[in-house]
């Protein structure tokens, strides 16, 4: 997320959002319809009072409802949904659970050392990509905060700073590095732990260790020696780590090897989460409930288990009986299977963009976009909390006004005792 | 005639502040306030609270813990494994869930403390980046007033400007960054050891005279420099110090050095418990309490104050804006380990840790925090803190109660100790025992002097109408952990342990009064250097519900 772009106005409407890359420019220019209809109960357009009223008896009488997404939605929109969840005693959960729960779990199995991306920009004379590719999808992240930036202590910019990319391909990241390894595929934790071996002083096998990663022994005494020469070290890495074989074992390993580093020099590691404010929906759960992602509040307090308490779980199991979807990439955020099972879920929609149609929705509330309608905070992938500002008016409801209904609503059913115990 | 009064009626009242110490005292109350009572006898009270034979205080404040903010959150991810231990905290009807503990859930938290009689909690280590996140996190925080001191000792902007020997510039940004945050005091952490950390493995400072590489600045500089801003800025809680070398053996000389430097203007050293060791770092065996001299040193300055940060026995998390402390924790117990660095002005380390019975030391970090509430003979100067959740949680203060006015018990806990402990620290022989005068000035009438809220701490007309009514008892660990009655901003939030209509507090901040010409210097400093824009940095009005604007008295 960038907090430098200046949006240019003409005639009511976006003409032009400076600096924005091309994700940004989506962002700006896709916006809902004028006349999109603001509310559809099963695929007629209605009155939004007439939504939240369905929508609240659903919630309200369903036995296993589920709270899902908040990628799009402003923190203060997911502590309503949060709020909702618990007085429904639902399970809540975010996309975290299907692109970045693995670091989530290995994190809490041996912390992180890590900084704000300012740290990187003013100190980083190392930088190690693995398993991501900025370029694609972070497109300003080397301008803005990592490989070209001067710094306090990098006053050449560019030319004060190595760059690495470790991935199982050329990617386009791999192009802008002094030095691209190329690991065989599926073998990352082999290659993270041949690295904590050397680290810490041990000597592999040579040939286990070309067999295990497709790199030579020679290579990797190469790179240990540019971290420990290096006087603060960064390593980011994404959902190349994450969703391959090993997962948490691979964020854990790199963790680890970061870790290990600050032995001998300053390291740092750096998780490139994806777009959206997924990192404060991981926040707003972490403080509401002690838990960032699969949380399920059915017993009256927080329990956490991922695989357990995660949406595209429970949805293919046929568990949840009513679903709340806030602010979701269906396609990236469900699994194909749980896509396909939502479709046999009442369920609710609350989005800016037109889902309602795709899957078929008891009830789909189509918003304002936050950051664009309207205000409140998200944050940055190295949890840096931003203000939104809103640039434009719109003539539909935001998705916070729309949950606060909804909770609203859910208390008096409850207070009213039309609710499920 | 009927109105909106309550009264609390026939209670032993004490409000030291107002000389009351024990005396049966009617206490009034209207809206959010104490007020006098009606000087027409046929006014009645819309509501009576009979408190005869109960102990009527002040509602309790936590001047030092750690209960919101990047930080306290990150913990709180990081730890699952103990909230499967823990009792968790139950939704009810009209309140939330949450989880225990040592780093509770937001709900949690402020249920906790309210059931215990406090209504009032300032977090002590607030990154200005994330100042933003805090007042979130305060909005889902219930029952407390709220406020939190900003981290600026290691700041680079004002190392410059301190080496720089330009004190209009610190006080100018000092102004601005606590406005900008909408915090209430400025607060150091190990300052200039945080930055040497940031450029080199295990990088610290070693004492008050190390020279911070790049910034070309000592500790003891940056020490004078903010403190001196913030005197001059006439700050209601002008500066809030966590000394260098926390937890080192030996360490006690450079704490002593600090109040000294620190008196000239004068301030609060916190969780001195942590900053009190002899011994040397090679010889576990030396390490000690000297805590006597210290203590000597803070009785004859009478402009210097003190919180604990009392060890309890158990497992904790520690969490620290002191980035090379969380290091050294971390390997000293081979456990998890999170570290952070935030961007030109700080960091933060957070590990598990434990505090064991059998150990020498920690049974002396014990004994050393005891030793500090019984030397410092003004109990004005002390206060009452566990550093929650560093030393121990803040649900141990009944117990502290409990240490300080009973020594047999005090004494029985260190029969159970190793008996090093009596040689290295001076706890066994000390009769002291406080009265509950003294408790009520540690746990409330102090911190709100020391932090210049003269509306708290007291029940004289016109203060907040914060109210914790006790039942008595032999045990008074039982009596001040579960008070009858607290009342929060006129509210009965909770009556013998169930909350009854728990508010969400105000959030306590200063705005004091700078020369603003100086912030295009801050801006051009910011924009070269910081990863977001000057403009998004400062916190909005609008990320605040109920607040309350505490004046400052510009020198």
């Amino acid at each position: 997320m960038c907090d430098d772009i200046v949006v240019v106005l003409a005639d009511g409407d976006i003409a032009q959002a400076e600096h924005a890359c091309e994700l940004g420019q989506r962002w700006f220019f896709d916006l809902p319809a004028a006349d999109a209809a603001a509310c559809m109960i099963n695929g007629q357009p209605a009155d939004v009072a007439a939504g939240i009223e369905r929508a609240a008896q659903l919630l309200a009488r369903a036995r296993y409802p589920l709270v899902y997404g908040m990628r799009h939605a402003s923190c203060e929109a997911q502590q309503v949904a949060a709020s909702l969840a618990d007085w429904l005693g639902a399970c809540i959960d975010t996309p975290t659970s299907l692109h970045h729960g693995p670091w989530g779990v290995s994190f809490q199995g041996v912390g992180e050392v890590t900084s704000s991306l300012g740290e990187v920009a003013n100190r980083g004379d190392l930088l190690i990509f693995w398993g991501v590719d900025p370029v694609t999808t972070h497109p300003r992240h080397f301008e803005r905060y990592s490989v070209f930036p001067t710094g306090m202590f990098l006053p050449r910019g560019r030319a004060d700073r190595t760059v690495v990319v470790v991935d199982i391909e050329r990617t386009p990241s791999a192009d802008e590095a002094d030095l691209f390894l190329e690991v065989t595929p599926g073998r990352d934790f082999e290659a993270l732990w041949t690295l904590r071996a050397l680290i810490a002083g041990h000597q592999p096998e040579a040939e286990q260790v070309l067999a295990d990663t497709g790199l030579p022994l020679s290579v990797w005494q190469d790179l240990v020696e540019r971290m420990k020469s290096a006087r603060f070290g960064v390593m980011f890495f994404g959902t190349g780590l994450a969703l391959t074989r090993g997962r948490h074992l691979n964020t854990e390993a790199l963790l680890a090897v970061v870790r290990d580093m600050n032995a001998h020099t300053r390291f740092v590691a750096k998780s490139m989460r994806a777009s959206g404010n997924v990192a404060g929906a991981d926040n707003v759960l972490a403080w509401r409930t002690g838990y960032a992602f699969a949380v399920n509040l059915a017993r009256g307090f927080p329990r956490f288990n991922p695989g357990e308490y995660t949406a595209s779980e429970i949805l293919t199991r046929g568990e949840a009986d009513a679903v709340l979807l806030v602010g979701c990439d269906l396609d990236e955020d469900l699994t194909p299977a749980a896509r396909q099972d939502l479709a046999s879920v009442p369920h609710i929609v609350i989005c800016h963009r037109p889902t309602a149609e795709a899957t078929g929705a008891a009830v789909a509330f189509q918003t304002s976009v936050p950051g664009i309608h309207t205000g409140g905070t998200a944050y940055r992938m190295d949890e840096i909390p931003l203000p939104l500002r809103p640039t434009l008016d719109s003539p539909l409801p935001s998705e916070l006004v729309i949950l606060q209904q909804i909770e609203r609503r859910v208390r008096e059913l409850q207070a009213a005792g039309d609710a499920a115990p | 005639m009927s109105s909106s009064l309550t009264k609390i009626t026939g209670g032993t009242v004490y409000d030291p502040t107002n000389g009351v110490n024990g005396q049966v005292r009617d206490i009034w109350i209207e809206g959010a306030k104490i007020v006098a009572a009606p000087t027409d006898p046929a006014v009645r009270p819309a509501r009576t609270i009979d408190a005869r034979g109960m102990v009527v205080m002040p509602g309790g404040i936590d001047m030092h813990c750690h209960i919101a903010g990047p930080k306290v959150n990150v913990a709180r991810r990081m730890r699952p494994e103990e909230k499967r231990e823990a009792a968790p905290v139950l939704r009810t009807r009209s309140t939330h869930s949450g989880t225990m503990g040592s780093v509770p859930s937001t709900f949690a938290t402020g249920y906790k403390y309210a059931g215990m009689g406090y209504t009032t909690a300032f977090d002590a280590a607030i990154p200005p980046l994330a100042a933003r996140h805090v007042h979130a996190e305060f909005a889902d925080t219930p029952c407390l007033d709220k406020g939190f001191y900003v981290v600026v000792g290691n700041n680079h902007y004002l190392m410059q400007a301190i080496r720089d020997q330009e004190p209009e510039r610190v006080r100018a940004f000092l102004g601005w960054v606590l406005s900008a945050t909408k915090g209430y005091a400025p607060k150091m952490v190990n300052p200039g050891g945080v930055e040497v950390w940031k450029q080199q493995q295990a990088g610290n400072v070693s004492g008050l005279d190390s020279v911070v590489e790049h910034f070309d600045v000592t500790p003891r500089e940056i020490i004078r420099g903010i403190t001196r801003a913030a005197y001059e800025l006439g700050l209601p809680h002008p500066v809030h110090l966590h000394c260098n070398n926390l937890g080192m053996p030996g360490n006690w000389s450079t704490t002593l050095e600090t109040m000294k430097t620190l008196s000239e203007f004068g301030g609060h050293l916190t969780h001195i418990q942590f900053h009190s060791y002899g011994g040397s770092d090679g010889d576990e065996s030396t390490f000690g309490s000297e805590v006597a001299q210290l203590a000597a040193y803070i009785n004859e300055h009478p402009n210097l104050t003190v919180d604990v940060g009392q060890v309890l026995f158990g497992p904790t998390t520690s969490m620290t804006g002191d980035g090379p402390l969380g290091y050294y924790l971390s390997n000293v117990y081979g456990t998890k380990w999170f570290s952070a660095e935030i961007e030109m002005e700080a960091g933060c380390g957070i590990a598990p840790i434990e505090y064991k019975q059998k150990s020498v030391i920690n049974a002396l970090q014990w004994a050393i925090g005891l030793e500090w509430y019984l030397l410092v003979e003004d109990p004005w100067r002390v206060v009452m803190s566990t550093d929650h959740p560093n030393g121990g949680s803040f649900l141990a203060y009944p117990q502290i109660i409990r240490l300080l006015m009973d020594r047999t018990y005090r004494r029985d806990v260190m029969k159970t100790l190793p008996p090093r402990v009596r040689e290295r620290s001076t706890l066994w022989d000390l009769e002291r025992e406080y009265t509950l005068a003294e408790i009520c000035i540690i746990t409330r009438s102090g911190p709100a002097r020391i932090l210049g809220l003269t509306n708290k701490g007291h029940l004289a007309p016109g203060a907040d109408a914060d109210v914790t009514i006790y039942t008595p008892d032999a045990n008074v660990q039982t009596m001040f952990e579960l008070p009858r009655f607290v009342i929060h901003a006129g509210r009965i939030i909770a009556e013998q342990g169930d909350l009854r209509e728990p508010g969400f507090g105000k959030t306590l901040h200063v705005e004091p009064d700078y020369d603003r010409d100086g912030e295009t210097d801050i801006a051009r400093w910011f924009e070269t250097y910081n990863s977001i824009r000057f403009r998004n940095y400062p916190v909005g009005e609008e990320y605040l519900a109920e607040h309350e604007l505490v004046a400052c008295q510009r020198r």
